[in-house]
């Protein structure tokens, strides 16, 4: 008993001196380094007023807001938003079209770009490979302005592609007008914009296979399409399933998509083409309902939020890669 | 070339072996490449064309006739070449007044967004620094959850930011992202230049900016490249912000062109030939604000590729 006391106090002791003498250390650590601490002064204020600010703006999502007024709200509304947006048909509707135009442009995108990194790898005339790289790159720097710009250019009823089909003795199709054309055009668009750059990080983990693998392959016998099935795929294996997981991740989320979104749509397609923040967009900035558009928002990045460490948590397990 | 010379030697090696049991399938399965070989740059030189027409198509319009587009005459090639519309956006409007402001804003936001994300990346890549234990996360968590478009909207109303130069710069001066391949160069780079400097009696700032920067111009490069073509092509802080047309950037000007043609595209409402000059207009405004990017980028490409790989090799 008197025992056991006596080390109680004795931990105890050794925790205060712990304590103080990790206050000291640190005071020491500051004295020490503080000149190259103050090069962090003007970038984390930075965060602090644009990065957290905003991020505890999400709290009028729960209280009313009134415009001009206090940035954090006046007074509490609890749920009230939430429940409003969950049963509003335009809401569940944005939502399922962020779905199904994020997940139809992972299931197309997601093979194509593997393929695409895999046939340029069988590129063996390095001229010819650059080449195609830099053309391929190439869309992925253009603004989403141009893109959406030549998309309606291409797509109008006096453009190449009605004219093509015209001369086939086809009708015109006034395709940016026609929801069910939408999400054709959100995918195929997006593969012309993004295939070549989707397929970096798949050429650099191919660039980084031991080449004695396919040696041995070769000493075995394979083929040169059997040394795809046999080498390159299990060696990039973890980069796909990484890739994978995470881009499932970002599935409820609509960062990328909203800019070509916003550009293309209109209320005549509303019906597939409204997303998420397209919605928020609306609801929020143009129709001045601040908190509801916030709650929207606000539901969208925790679910997204959700859903990444979930995602994040399985690529670890997988492959043993991840974000954080 | 001594890599080939390895190659054709391990062959003959392989073949000197082997030959008895696999020649049949070697000499198969070389016809087969070759077959193969032939399909793939047949879809390669597809690929390259569809990705290419569009472009081609945009300054083909742009320089043809108004009837020969509104027929669907043109393709890559144009028809009833004129210059027209190129004079009269160059000369008449404010095209190039918005065209100044899209270079002063990527200029000076630029200039701002490297020198602060490099100032929070250099005390963040020392690993004897102990609270970036905090800090690292502080920053990497805004990643992954943020304020969202109202919020942010509502706190650039409220520091009464709307209309101003700021309002456009300052939601994006700081990227993440970038922050953290510059930490992860940052801590590639050797120690002993640093202490080098010290020695020699450069402060910390000193070091930063006359050891540090100048070794680590790849990187900088880098993310001026990132940087730059984020301010660039950027229309929708202009189109939340600012009202003010005297202060829209071109990617903005050219949004409204694209919406509004797009809106009066109705037989009943406008006149035919209206109809024609907004759609010229549309593809001149277009390649004059690609030019610049579709110029350079040839050269720069390398070094986007470089900044994804040093992301890639990350996570």
């Amino acid at each position: 008993m008197s025992n056991n006391s006596s080390e109680n106090v004795a931990e105890e002791n050794a925790k205060k001196v712990n304590a103080s003498a990790w206050i000291k250390d640190m005071a020491k650590h500051l004295k020490k380094n503080w000149v190259i601490y103050t090069f962090l002064i003007i970038p984390v204020a930075y965060y602090i007023v644009f990065r957290y600010v905003p991020m505890f703006g999400n709290i009028i999502a729960f209280r009313k807001y009134v415009a001009g007024g206090n940035l954090f709200g006046e007074q509490w509304s609890g749920f009230k938003y939430f429940k409003q947006f969950l049963g509003d048909p335009a809401f569940r509707r944005a939502f399922a079209n962020t779905l199904i135009l994020n997940f139809s442009y992972l299931l197309v995108r997601f093979p194509l770009t593997l393929i695409f990194a895999l046939l340029l790898n069988e590129i063996k005339w390095m001229p010819w490979k650059k080449f195609v790289q830099t053309v391929s790159y190439l869309p992925h720097f253009i603004s989403m302005v141009i893109v959406a710009g030549m998309i309606k250019e291409l797509l109008s009823t006096s453009g190449p592609i009605n004219a093509f089909l015209v001369n086939m003795g086809q009708q015109a199709i006034e395709f940016i007008a026609l929801p069910e054309w939408f999400p054709t055009i959100f995918v195929a668009s997006g593969i012309w914009q993004g295939l070549g750059w989707g397929s970096i990080l798949y050429l650099a983990a191919i660039a980084g296979i031991n080449p004695e693998l396919y040696e041995a392959a070769k000493v075995d016998g394979a083929t040169h399409f059997q040394q795809v099935i046999h080498v390159t795929i299990p060696c990039i294996l973890p980069t796909i399933a990484t890739l994978l997981i995470l881009d499932i991740g970002g599935m409820v989320g609509s960062g990328g998509a909203f800019e070509k979104v916003f550009l293309l749509y209109n209320p005549m397609t509303y019906e597939t083409s409204d997303i998420v923040s397209t919605y928020v967009y609306r609801m929020g900035v143009k129709s001045g309902n601040y908190s509801y558009a916030t709650a929207v928002g606000l539901f969208e990045g925790l679910l997204n939020l959700i859903l990444l460490t979930v995602a994040n948590f399985s690529s670890k397990k997988v492959s043993g890669e991840s974000l954080w | 070339m001594s890599e080939a010379n390895a190659n054709a030697e391990l062959k003959l090696n392989v073949k000197g072996r082997e030959r008895k049991i696999k020649q049949g399938v070697k000499v198969k399965e070389s016809w087969q490449y070759r077959i193969f070989q032939v399909f793939n740059v047949i879809l390669m030189s597809l690929i390259c064309v569809a990705t290419l027409y569009p472009f081609l198509y945009l300054v083909a319009q742009s320089f043809s006739s108004e009837a020969a587009i509104i027929k669907g005459q043109v393709s890559i090639i144009p028809v009833g070449f004129n210059l027209t519309t190129y004079k009269s956006v160059l000369t008449k409007g404010d095209f190039l007044g918005y065209y100044k402001n899209t270079i002063l804003y990527a200029v000076f936001g630029t200039f701002f967004s490297v020198l602060f994300s490099a100032m929070l990346a250099y005390p963040l890549s020392k690993p004897n620094l102990r609270l970036n234990k905090f800090f690292v996360p502080f920053i990497i968590f805004t990643m992954y959850f943020g304020g969202g478009m109202i919020p942010n909207y509502i706190l650039m109303t409220t520091l009464k930011l709307r209309n101003t130069v700021f309002a456009f710069i300052l939601p994006g001066l700081i990227g993440t992202y970038y922050v953290l391949l510059m930490k992860s160069f940052f801590a590639s780079l050797p120690h002993e230049l640093e202490e080098a400097g010290e020695i020699d009696g450069l402060s910390k700032y000193g070091v930063f900016f006359r050891i540090v920067l100048p070794i680590s111009k790849p990187i900088v490069a880098t993310m001026v490249l990132f940087y730059m073509a984020g301010y660039w092509s950027n229309w929708f802080n202009a189109f939340l912000y600012l009202e003010d047309r005297s202060k829209w950037p071109v990617a903005y000007h050219l949004r409204q062109i694209i919406i509004g043609a797009s809106t009066s595209a109705d037989p009943g409402a406008a006149s035919q030939e209206t109809m024609q000059i907004a759609a010229n207009i549309k593809s001149c405004s277009m390649v004059l604000m690609a030019v610049p990017i579709i110029c350079v980028y040839p050269f720069i490409q390398k070094y986007f590729v470089q900044g994804m790989m040093l992301g890639g090799v990350k996570g």
